[in-house]
């Protein structure tokens, strides 16, 4: 399914509102460290997803830092084992950004093993949160629109 | 003993794309060295050049951080799951 926009990338993340809100509360409650969390949704059979939310799962950020995240790894298990058990896989991560954009840094571009994800950011440097999806992968962003829907 | 270990779709690749393979050893170390014989390109992904779990990788023998038991000379037994997880990490 093509974008409407030319200018982002499959697949769009399509987040319910409910979800949308989980995450942005996370990412505050979050503060002053990142806020980090997974993402479940359908694969097809080479792995791609199609991009809708089934699951957020709102994770523990192992390293308490401002300026880093890691998926504290048992967190990581159990969204993992809850996203297959549903035939589902983990298609994503979100982190926030505490005082910059909502664009990848470095270290996550670095970071981004999953060629098939979606690297969602939240920008918390503003009064209100901006949330936007990337693919990433060899090294190269590319954004991906967020569509919200009603759950 | 013959174990589960479940692979995270990064590494599937190496393992002919399934979600999960067997494989037989005492330990986690002789389970990730019987795994490596079979498919070679896991190697320079599970174990560093020391010889010790990779930095980037996690793994859980059913529901706990082999880290936290004996590392790679955690015991396994028939039936076991080991779960290789990927750091998920950015800045």
């Amino acid at each position: 399914m093509a974008s409407a926009d030319p200018e982002f990338a499959d697949p769009a993340l399509r987040l319910c509102v409910a979800d949308y809100r989980t995450i942005v509360a996370h990412c505050y409650d979050g503060l002053p460290d990142e806020a980090c969390g997974l993402l479940a949704g359908p694969i097809d059979e080479a792995g791609q997803p199609s991009g809708a939310v089934s699951v957020v799962y709102p994770c523990v950020n192992a390293d308490a830092s401002a300026r880093t995240y890691t998926v504290e790894s048992r967190d990581l298990l159990h969204a993992m084992r809850d996203a297959q058990s549903r035939g589902e896989d983990l298609i994503g991560v979100w982190h926030s950004h505490t005082h910059s954009d909502a664009y990848p840094s470095d270290t996550d571009v670095r970071q981004a093993l999953e060629p098939n994800w979606l690297y969602a950011l939240v920008s918390l440097k503003h009064a209100e949160p901006v949330l936007r999806s990337y693919r990433i992968r060899e090294g190269v962003v590319a954004e991906c629109e967020v569509t919200l829907v009603d759950s | 003993m013959s174990v589960e270990v479940r692979v995270p779709t990064l590494l599937r690749p190496h393992v002919g794309g399934g979600a999960s393979v067997s494989s037989d050893g005492a330990t986690v170390g002789e389970v990730f060295q019987t795994l490596i014989a079979q498919f070679p390109g896991l190697a320079g992904n599970l174990i560093d050049d020391d010889g010790q779990l990779h930095k980037f990788v996690n793994v859980y023998r059913n529901d706990d951080d082999i880290r936290y038991l004996e590392g790679l000379d955690t015991k396994v037994t028939d039936g076991d799951v080991l779960s290789i997880l990927p750091a998920v990490a950015g800045g």
